[in-house]
């Protein structure tokens, strides 16, 4: 039990740290480290609570793919972020406003709110009982059988991102030059070969 | 000591406070201002685990699964477009977007 606290200390102030330096940090590249930090104690906070599944698809998606994209976004574009950090003070004030707004309304909720005393009754999809089913399988029992409709548009929505992202930065440019096979392919051998007869002496014309 | 729900709800709140704050600012930067949006929904989906396992129901992990993938495709499309509005304009500072309004 103690040891579950200190991890949970752990991860919570890591990623409170690494989620401060994502907003703060001068150096972009920097912010996409810190949030990749960011997630992986976001997946120890999973870990500890449970959900080892969701843990690591969040390991595998978002520092495997989302975060890689994000650095090589960051790295690709040739962009003067000092330039752009300049003025950033100015909005220090209201962002500090709002956030604290918004912590203090959540305070708020959090004081005025309890779980419903019927609520353990009601739940739509209840734990396994037998503790030999780990959380992926009791997962995937549920995902495949009564949210299957869910999954497969969620699928949708991947596969429409995946076109979108395609065709939006998919460019032609002109002047390059590109193999045609089909071109190749209806080569004739008349309109590439000349046979010449050279009389002596003369040379060849062309 | 235990750590019950109202930590990791405390958690997930800073975090997606941080976000919000995040958002504000940077608000030249857009790939930042994205990545506060990813912070956020990090935040968002520790709330649906920890609810998911305190009320004992598994349906909250399988919403979180639909945030993270949701979360996956609107990075893509949104550095997507990032890259594009880069190459047109040669910089990514918000203000000039609402030059693009016809």
């Amino acid at each position: 039990m103690i040891f579950t606290a200190i991890m949970f200390y752990l991860f919570a102030a890591a990623a409170i740290g690494s989620g401060v330096m994502v907003v703060s940090a001068r150096n972009p590249v920097h912010s996409v480290l810190f949030l990749i930090l960011a997630f992986f104690n976001g997946a120890g906070l999973f870990v500890l609570m449970g959900a080892e599944f969701l843990a690591m698809i969040l390991v595998i998606v978002y520092v495997g793919a989302v975060a890689v994209l994000f650095l090589f976004v960051v790295m690709m574009l040739d962009i003067d972020f000092a330039q752009l950090r300049s003025g950033a003070a100015k909005y220090l004030p209201v962002g500090l406003l709002v956030g604290i707004i918004l912590l203090a309304e959540l305070v708020f909720v959090f004081a005025g709110w309890a779980i419903a005393p019927r609520v353990a009754g009601i739940a739509a999809a209840p734990f396994p009982s037998n503790a030999a089913i780990t959380n992926t399988r009791a997962l995937g029992d549920l995902l495949y059988t009564r949210y299957i409709f869910a999954f497969q548009a969620a699928g949708m929505i991947l596969l429409v991102a995946m076109i979108g992202a395609i065709v939006l930065t998919l460019r032609h440019r002109v002047g390059t030059r590109r193999q045609v096979i089909a071109e190749q392919l209806a080569r004739q051998r008349a309109e590439t070969v000349a046979v010449v007869k050279v009389p002596l002496g003369t040379g060849v014309a062309d | 000591m235990t750590i019950g729900l109202a930590h990791y709800l405390t958690v997930a709140a800073i975090l997606f406070t941080l976000g919000i704050f995040g958002i504000f600012l940077n608000r030249k930067n857009v790939i930042i201002i994205l990545m506060s949006i990813e912070l956020m929904l990090l935040a968002v989906n520790i709330n649906f685990v920890a609810f998911s396992v305190t009320l004992n129901d598994l349906v909250g992990q399988v919403f979180a699964m639909f945030v993270l993938t949701v979360a996956a495709a609107e990075a893509a499309i949104g550095l997507a477009i990032l890259v594009v509005y880069f190459r047109n304009r040669g910089t990514i500072r918000v203000e000039d977007i609402r030059m693009m309004r016809g």
